[in-house]
């Protein structure tokens, strides 16, 4: 995988993640470094809208359906790094904590960021998504036919 | 003459704390609180989120609560919110074949692939009220079964390889949007599916249901109804790649109608199409059913004169926002107006008592 596929991953993961997954992980990771960076803003979090599109027939021209909230801000590390932090919703220190995971990702510690922050909230929200797809699965009609008449 | 008058501060004021205190009910009853609302009134949350055209579950619960439960009151709140936000964009049309599909049906295929899958669906319930429900709020876990975590694929495709049902007409053009433009009629398709998608789920439904009736019938199969999770992908200019923005529960309706032929062109089963924010089937139904009588133009049918052919009809009149704005603007200080028609009568009345005076007094010389 490329770098710049990696880093596409992680920041979906990132902008896709629970408030309260993400927090834990990361206070967790933070807390565990002796002496946290300071960083300066390139972009302070700001919340916005995007306009999500649709397909007419689900394959034809697009067509706009409706807005979502989306928070952003882009941070520098004393190291020079930049994190972009991109998250859906209103929620500015979740949107921090995505670009400070972002900027890490480019140091040295960004294999221990995989495993002590992505990896885990990866794997939280397959086992959510997982855990849906499996009620679905339970609701899936079993047609059979009831045999009539003597032959 | 234009009059300003003045005075009501006070009673403004105190009809607001008052509203507050309504609103707040019963102080020996426990508040209810944003989470609360988002989930357990999901089908309300997600009816503001379609009709407020903003995808944010906790502010659609906000609007909800500050509009003490009025829909259409909570729908403006979210719809005057969205103005205030700047556009950072706009996605990648989401793509509905790679849905985490939560419920998926067809009226037109038993034995398609991927399933009959049910869903959290009140369909087959008795609608009969559950007491249960007042006394304890206890629920047992859902049961579950294998899933395959495989994409499931649109009916229309299968249809489509036959050749049996009209194809959609490709095209990446960036689509208009009302929201930044006025609406102009002729309306285009993407701008007819912007606006229905955002329609007075009432005013959509009844007029899918005078389609059904016989106003402009257009015999709709529902082929595929599917609600589901898709991811939401935008460009980060910054980065120069594009990532999932975040992802978003949708409703889409796909119809199968009433077939067509021509000298030309064999007979050949015709589409709508219903996409909405949220778990909103009936709403999306309505829009597919909607969206199908519109087209009669470009299918090459007669206008029958229906209303929901009529797309000056229908698109002015979908937005309960605009709607509810120029219906109870009726409802505020209109005096001045109302002192110049009330003058007017009186004057006319005045003139016509003159008049038959004047009558009768030249009668009586006579």
């Amino acid at each position: 995988m490329t770098a710049q596929n990696d880093r596409k991953v992680w920041m979906s993961l990132l902008a896709k993640s629970p408030v309260t997954d993400l927090k834990r992980l990361w206070e967790g990771f933070e807390g565990a470094q002796p002496g946290a960076q300071s960083h300066v803003w390139l972009r302070a979090p700001e919340i916005g809208g995007v306009m999500v599109r649709g397909r007419t027939g689900a394959t034809g021209a697009p067509f706009n359906l409706g807005e979502m909230t989306v928070t952003r801000c882009s941070l520098k590390l004393p190291g020079g790094e930049v994190g972009h932090g991109y998250v859906q919703g209103r929620d500015k220190d979740h949107a921090t904590r995505a670009a400070l995971v972002d900027a890490h990702m480019q140091t040295a510690q960004s294999e221990a960021i995989r495993r002590g922050v992505l990896d885990p909230l990866e794997e939280t929200m397959r086992a959510t998504a997982e855990t849906r797809a499996r009620k679905a699965a339970a609701t899936k009609v079993d047609f059979f036919t009831l045999v009539r008449g003597e032959d | 003459m234009y009059v300003a008058v003045k005075g009501g501060e006070r009673a403004i004021e105190n009809a607001h704390a008052w509203l507050a205190e309504e609103r707040r009910g019963d102080t020996a009853v426990a508040e209810l609180s944003i989470a609360q609302i988002r989930e357990q009134l999901s089908l309300a949350v997600n009816r503001v989120m379609a009709e407020g055209s903003l995808y944010d579950p906790d502010l659609a619960a906000l609007a909800i609560k500050q509009a003490r439960g009025d829909l259409i009151e909570a729908i403006f709140l979210i719809r005057a919110y969205r103005t205030t936000l700047p556009r950072f964009g706009a996605s990648h049309p989401i793509e509905t074949g790679k849905m985490h599909c939560e419920r998926r049906i067809s009226a037109t295929f038993k034995d398609a692939p991927g399933g009959q899958v049910l869903g959290p669906t009140f369909d087959y319930t008795h609608r009969l009220l559950d007491f249960k429900m007042a006394a304890d709020g206890e629920v047992a876990e859902a049961p579950q079964g294998p899933a395959t975590g495989q994409d499931v694929p649109h009916i229309t495709e299968f249809l489509n390889q036959e050749g049996l049902i009209q194809t959609e007409s490709q095209s990446d053009d960036t689509p208009p949007d009302l929201t930044r433009e006025p609406l102009e009629l002729p309306a285009n398709r993407a701008l007819r599916l912007q606006s229905l998608t955002r329609g007075d789920e009432g005013f959509v439904l009844g007029m899918a249901y005078s389609t059904q009736r016989g106003y402009a019938r257009n015999h709709a199969f529902v082929g595929e109804l599917r609600i589901g999770v898709v991811a939401v992908e935008i460009d980060i200019p910054e980065l120069g790649f594009s990532i999932d923005i975040g992802e978003i529960t949708v409703t889409e309706c796909e119809t199968v109608n009433q077939f067509q032929g021509s000298k030309t062109e064999p007979a050949q089963f015709t589409r709508g199409y219903g996409l909405v924010f949220g778990q909103t089937e009936r709403k999306a139904i309505s829009m597919a059913l909607v969206d199908r009588a519109l087209r009669w133009e470009e299918l090459g049918e007669d206008n029958v004169g229906a209303p929901a052919q009529d797309e000056e009809f229908v698109l002015m009149h979908s937005d309960n926002i605009q709607a509810t704005g120029f219906l109870e603007h009726i409802k505020l200080p209109h005096y001045v107006d109302f002192q110049s028609e009330l003058e007017l009568v009186r004057k006319i009345r005045a003139e016509a008592v003159e008049a038959s005076a004047l009558r009768a007094a030249q009668e009586a010389a006579e």
